[in-house]
């Protein structure tokens, strides 16, 4: 047999500590949303904004500070220059807010504005991007509904999966899109919809008693928003590729609660632990060691992209590195004490024990 | 037992072979003679990876509909002339509406007959009497002509820009429409993105109007200006290169426009300066005889998108259709104006409403570091896989490079594009491949500990971890398909490679490495211990 990180007798009480974790992620949590509070909302990049931004790299190193300078003096004010990728790269980010110029007159500016400073010292203009104000609404609503949607089926597959209860998953689905409807007609904002869609979801999930569905559902809306928190946190800007990578990690918490829940609802048809913690917590130590091999290798790779792959996919290897800790910390701290808190499902387990 | 493995041998090697098979022709040169063998597909690069240009137009609908309101009132008017019907002042207002009034309000009858007759496409909006007996018409379009005209003007705007790019010569240019009368076009390999746009968006309506030489130009600048006469504007070359303009007055209604032209191409006068020179059709070379013939010594404006050119004046009657702007154009600027005209006038006016434009070589540096990021994982996770399961990591680790073949065969076999995101995707596979075979190992582990012999654990493990790894990769597989449904080019890229990641992990995971682990029961002598 090979290496053993976790011992087979390992016996951790994770369901006993479930209130100090709780306390841990309220206030990751409250963190998180107090500062999207305070900067008045995530903050959003050209995807979602609107606006240009020209990313220019330089032959020698330069001073963000000197290229802030020598841009205001050369006529582009409204502009925001800030660092792209890792320092050594020397390269940067020039973002213009202002809709009423077009690409070319940013650039030509910015090459004009370049060439009186640097003279000698090359540089190169390596991307640039222009997105409207209408197609970044656009994006920005589709991105929104991309997430809720996604969270949607997965709690009714979820449901169906494994309390074999297709039928009121599809009430569920039913009674959202009723809700949803309803609130479209008083004309809500489409973050509002969504907000309001999570509520409905978890409402309806405890009133129907899927109790599974409920605590994977928790789950992967507390990963989100703590990794939207931490990006706000740290001033990171929202752009179409982080949405990818939340929506990765809403597929990668979820992989690891429903390993977890497969193994609860294993041990609970097997007639294993005294009590539904007890058996909460055999089959959390006994999937433990699969859960950090697998968060371990993910790990690895996304870290050798955060360090690697370069500054186009740097926010987006962070996003990752976050996702997997929380998503791996929340299917056990999170998903599985909510299943315990409501006590297992309303059918009796045993009947779709021909499902498995 | 034996003849299932046998069975099961074959088709992995089938579909490693098969693997390979497409892998291989985005791997091997250019002109190696394996490429007569080989598929033809290969991994397309989306425009972050290769370096191009990415653009959303939006189609100004209101103005096509602007124009064609305009065309029927003239038609409406000219029909009514006919009938004996005397109709005013055609004219588009603001909310898509058109009014003109009609001179006697005894002849609203005939004129409503005529209407009704001809003009279905348009609905009587208000009709108001006036004390002296006119009659003031607003008319709007119904809605099904409205929606026919939106999604003519679409198709027609679709059609001229893949004239013009095709003239252009992008290679592998993507030009598709999209909701929201908006139309998504990609060049890649191009890296001068404002000559693109230059093309694609000039609208490269032409006019010749006559110049009316005798208005006052003063009082015309001041506002005061004839009915029938416009103000504009002469390009004019400044000795230091620059352009300046010069007011001149032209009479409104053009006496011919660009439709009529046939062909236009470039061609150079005594001094080598370019110039366009133009062909019209049978009809339009009648028309520009007619004119040309009628106003000989007056001055003829030149008028491409609301900016005169030029104003010769007209020597001599013009016969064999042909015309020429001249001006002073770089040859490239000649060249680009030729090309729009030849490919005809955009119906309505486009405007840029997203533009991405990668450099090449940040392209082929998204590659490296992604390669090289990729690269890194994977062995990390090999290293860590064979050190950690001893020979079950091994065969771990030659599911990983199968599963790795599979999914860059996929993303060939389909057509998919990778891009940053997709290699993103395919890193973040390499990452979580290895979880299904950690599911079984780790399950194998148990069973071995609760005594089974290694042939027993190993079928127990696989019966038991089975499910819980479907149950776990459809849920990924769902989001990837969300994914797909509302992302955009790079996004849907990650989703695709996300997707194919997933079921080619699976099939590895599940089935292949069971034939390694079968095989090795098969060989092994009893009471040999497994090393997993």
């Amino acid at each position: 047999m090979g290496l053993q990180i976790i011992k087979s007798d390992t016996h951790i009480d994770f369901v006993g500590i479930r209130k100090f974790a709780f306390m841990i992620s309220l206030a990751l949590i409250l963190l998180g949303v107090g500062s999207l509070i305070m900067h008045g909302g995530p903050r959003y990049g050209i995807d979602f904004a609107g606006g240009i931004n020209v990313q220019v790299k330089f032959d020698k190193e330069i001073e963000i500070d000197h290229l802030k300078t020598i841009l205001r003096d050369g006529g582009l004010a409204d502009t925001t220059v800030q660092t792209f990728g890792l320092p050594q790269d020397n390269e940067f980010i020039i973002r213009v807010s202002a809709l009423n110029v077009t690409t070319d007159e940013v650039r030509t500016k910015v090459e004009t504005t370049l060439n009186a400073d640097m003279g000698n010292s090359g540089y190169k203009i390596q991307r640039q991007e222009m997105v409207g104000p209408k197609v970044g609404a656009d994006l920005r609503e589709k991105a929104l509904e991309a997430m809720f949607y996604a969270v949607l089926l997965i709690a009714i597959y979820i449901s169906g999966r494994f309390e074999a209860r297709w039928i009121v998953a599809g009430i569920m689905a039913a009674a959202l899109a009723g809700g949803i409807y309803l609130l479209e007609l008083v004309n809500l904002p489409m973050s509002l919809l969504i907000v309001a869609a999570m509520f409905i979801t978890i409402g309806l999930c405890w009133y129907l008693k899927l109790n599974y569905a409920l605590g994977a559902v928790v789950a992967l809306i507390h990963d989100v928003i703590i990794t939207v928190g931490v990006f706000s946190l740290l001033g990171k800007e929202f752009d179409l590729t982080i949405v990818a990578a939340l929506l990765t990690i809403i597929g990668y918490s979820l992989n690891d609660t429903i390993i977890v829940f497969d193994r609860i609802r294993e041990n609970l048809r097997n007639g294993l632990g005294d009590t539904f913690a007890d058996t909460i917590n055999r089959s959390i130590n006994q999937t433990l060691s699969r859960t950090l091999l697998t968060s371990g290798t993910t790990l690895l790779v996304v870290a050798a992209l955060y360090v690697l792959g370069g500054g186009v996919i740097h926010d987006f290897a962070f996003a990752l590195l976050i996702g997997v800790v929380i998503g791996t910390y929340s299917s056990i701290f999170v998903a599985s004490p909510i299943l315990m808190g409501i006590g297992p499902s309303a059918q009796p387990v045993e009947e779709e024990g021909a499902a498995a | 037992m034996k003849g299932s493995l046998r069975y099961r041998i074959i088709l992995a090697l089938f579909v490693g072979v098969l693997g390979l098979v497409y892998v291989l022709p985005s791997f091997v040169g250019k002109d190696s003679p394996l490429k007569n063998v080989l598929p033809a597909d290969e991994i397309s690069l989306g425009l972050d990876l290769k370096g191009g240009v990415h653009l959303t137009l939006g189609v100004d609908i209101p103005k096509a509909i602007e124009y064609n309101l305009n065309q029927l009132g003239q038609d409406i008017r000219s029909a009514a002339r006919e009938e004996g019907i005397a109709v005013l002042k055609p004219a588009v207002r603001a909310g898509e509406k058109l009014d003109f009034t009609l001179l006697k309000s005894e002849q609203q009858k005939a004129l409503d007959e005529l209407l009704k007759q001809h003009y279905r496409v348009l609905k009587v909006d208000a009709r108001e009497a006036d004390a002296d007996g006119k009659v003031r018409y607003t008319m709007e379009m119904t809605p099904e002509y409205r929606r026919d005209v939106a999604k003519l003007t679409v198709d027609q705007v679709l059609k001229t820009i893949r004239t013009r790019i095709d003239q252009f010569g992008v290679a592998e240019p993507d030009i598709r429409r999209q909701q929201d009368d908006r139309i998504q076009v990609q060049l890649p390999g191009l890296d001068d993105p404002q000559r693109a746009i230059d093309i694609i968006g000039r609208t490269a309506h032409l006019e010749f109007k006559l110049v009316d030489d005798a208005a006052d130009l003063t009082k015309a600048e001041k506002g005061i200006i004839a009915p029938g006469r416009e103000l504009a504007a002469l390009k004019k070359l400044r000795a230091d290169g620059t352009y300046g303009q010069q007011p001149i007055v032209l009479k409104k209604d053009a006496v011919l426009s660009g439709e009529y032209i046939t062909d236009a191409h470039v061609s150079y006068d005594n001094f080598g300066q370019p110039y366009v020179s133009m062909t019209f059709n049978p009809r339009g070379a009648r028309i520009f005889a007619r004119v040309t013939g009628e106003n000989v010594k007056k001055r003829l404006a030149i008028v491409l998108d609301g900016e005169v050119y030029s104003a010769p004046s007209i020597q001599d009657k013009i016969v064999g259709g042909r015309a020429q702007i001249t001006g002073s154009f770089s040859d490239t600027e000649a060249a680009d104006l030729a090309l729009v005209l030849r490919s005809g006038a955009l119906p309505a006016p486009v405007k840029v409403l997203e533009e991405r434009s990668v450099g090449p070589s940040l392209g082929q540096e998204s590659i490296d570091k992604g390669v090289t990021a990729a690269f890194a994982g994977f062995i990390l996770v090999l290293g860590f896989m064979a050190v950690y399961y001893g020979f079950g990591g091994i065969v771990a680790d030659l599911a990983l490079v199968f599963n790795i073949v599979l999914i860059m065969a996929g993303l060939a076999g389909f057509g998919a594009t990778l891009t940053l995101p997709g290699i993103a995707g395919i890193i973040l596979t390499i990452g979580m491949a290895v979880d299904a075979n950690v599911i079984i190992f780790e399950r194998i582990r148990e069973e071995l500990r609760r005594g089974l012999t290694p042939r027993a654990a190993i079928d127990e493990g696989y019966s038991k971890a089975t499910l819980t790894i479907l149950d776990a990769n459809v849920t990924t597989i769902l989001a990837a398909v969300i994914l797909y449904q509302f992302g955009t080019g790079p996004i849907r890229g990650f989703a695709v490679t996300l997707t194919l990641g997933i079921l080619a992990s699976m099939f590895t995971a599940i089935f292949v490495t069971r034939i390694l682990f079968d095989m090795w029961a098969a060989k092994a002598k009893p009471g040999a211990s497994l090393s997993i």
